[in-house]
């Protein structure tokens, strides 16, 4: 087991193997199809963005209404394939890592071996873990998205399993 | 005549849904851990893991177990002695979607099909009543989360495709799913009646417990050996590989056309959920 403090490093993420089970601690950023087309409608634009690309993980979720005295309800992971369009933009402007569910596309895969990036799997199914993994949550933008508003979570020990590795392997083949 | 409130069935529909949606199956948890102890892959006996634990924490904390709390659908038997009063049926079930769904937290998934508008609390239930003797109402109620109700498969098959047909088609609409479905899956596989019937005995193959016996004795073996086939597939639990892709398979049959052999394939994703109760 690996455990990773975020923001990533091109250092870390060049250790990181297909395959690998990795505990994840520090900062992500929830966005989804409908953020994502924002994002990447502001670096065409060369508006604000909601928060520093560099080096940053976004997580691909869509979490339940929170709920007590936890910083989020269930937060699993959404199926991936969908921000294969907009990932390699994203990541060109130095996102370093991606958190979601299932296969994406090769253009992705060619943008993490391009920008030493990665990507992971977290469990799809496992959303109840997930939220008491997150100790903190800020929306950042994009309040009117609901659910698909751009989050902050402060995240301690997440779960994940490296899918695409910037070394051009994956754990789909 | 037996007489029930619909206050009385409102009360019992909100119970079951927030205990489905922060459980899953018993049976299925069983099957899981049973699947863990002989995965062969790492990355996905560590995946099975983080859904035996996150099982175990929502159960305890009554938290959703996905944050896809599904469309909400109903199997009702009710006893023709039955007399409902107090209200709509329908309107009374919808109601008890839209409130347990706001006061447990759950995620409202459900909207417009052409505006894409959300109907904000998670209505209209989807219904499959069934009237039967007695008085006496049985009630199933499943969330259905989308990941894997979007890999649902219909195939018509000739009768010239036999069992090697139906078998060669259940396999097909796993293949295809790959990872997408959440695997470990469940598979529910109708085969026979109407196009809309077979689905519909797909969804309630979903129903019987994971380990229990199908009421037809020949079929034990078919499920046996389409579970072995889709667990040689390369995909796994959370496409991980290894060899659990699938933690079991039910057919349910139902007489159906001379000229046609309807094979309907619903799959279940790992978070199994579903509750019951008789009035
Ligand atoms: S397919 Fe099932 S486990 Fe996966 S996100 Fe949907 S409801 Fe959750």
């Amino acid at each position: 087991m690996i455990k990773i403090t975020l923001p990533l490093t091109e250092e870390a993420v060049k250790n990181l193997h297909a395959g690998d089970r990795v505990l994840l601690s520090g900062d992500i950023y929830t966005g989804r199809d409908a953020a994502h087309k924002r994002i990447v409608e502001a670096i065409r634009c060369g508006t604000t963005l909601p928060f520093p690309l560099q080096n940053s993980t976004v997580y691909y979720v869509g979490a339940c209404p929170p709920k007590g005295d936890l910083a989020t309800a269930s937060c699993g992971p959404t199926t991936s394939f969908r921000m294969s369009p907009y990932a390699p933009t994203l990541i060109k402007n130095g996102q370093r890592g991606i958190i979601g569910k299932g296969s994406m596309s090769e253009e992705v895969r060619n943008a993490l071996i391009e920008h030493t990036a990665v990507y992971f799997a977290a469990i799809g199914g496992a959303g109840g873990l997930y939220a008491q993994c997150v100790t903190d949550a800020e929306i950042l933008a994009y309040e009117d998205l609901g659910t698909e508003a751009i989050r902050r979570f402060t995240v301690k020990d997440f779960p994940v399993v490296v899918a695409y590795d910037c070394h051009g392997k994956s754990v789909y083949e | 005549m037996r007489e029930i409130p619909l206050s009385d069935l409102k009360q019992t529909l909100k119970q079951m849904i927030a205990k489905a949606c922060t459980r899953v199956r018993p049976d299925a948890l069983c099957a899981l851990q049973n699947a863990k102890q002989s995965e062969t892959s790492e990355s996905a006996a560590f995946a099975m893991q983080v859904l035996l634990d996150n099982a175990s924490l929502c159960e305890q904390k009554a938290l959703p177990v996905c944050q896809d709390t599904g469309m909400a659908v109903f199997f009702f038997e009710i006893g023709q002695e039955v007399h409902f009063t107090g209200g709509d049926f329908e309107k009374t079930v919808n109601e008890a979607v839209a409130e347990s769904y706001a006061e447990n937290a759950l995620r409202m998934s459900v909207l417009d099909p052409f505006t894409r508008i959300n109907t904000k609390n998670n209505t209209p239930a989807v219904l499959h009543v069934r009237l039967v003797a007695g008085d006496r109402v049985k009630i199933t109620f499943m969330p259905k989360g989308f990941g894997s109700e979007n890999m649902t498969r219909l195939f018509m098959l000739m009768p010239a495709d036999g069992i090697e047909g139906v078998k060669k088609a259940v396999i097909t609409a796993i293949r295809d799913a790959g990872s997408k479905p959440c695997p470990p899956v469940f598979v529910g596989v109708g085969v026979g009646g109407t196009s809309e019937l077979c689905l519909s005995l797909a969804k309630e193959a979903l129903l019987r417990p994971i380990g229990t016996r199908n009421e037809r004795e020949e079929l034990n073996a078919l499920e046996a050996e389409l579970l072995q086939e889709i667990n040689a597939l390369p995909i796994g639990a959370q496409g991980f590989g290894g060899n659990t892709t699938a933690l079991a398979v039910h057919i349910k049959a139902h007489p159906t056309h001379i000229t046609a052999l309807p094979v309907g394939v619903n799959i279940q994703c790992n978070c199994v959920r579903s509750s019951e109760e008789v009035l």
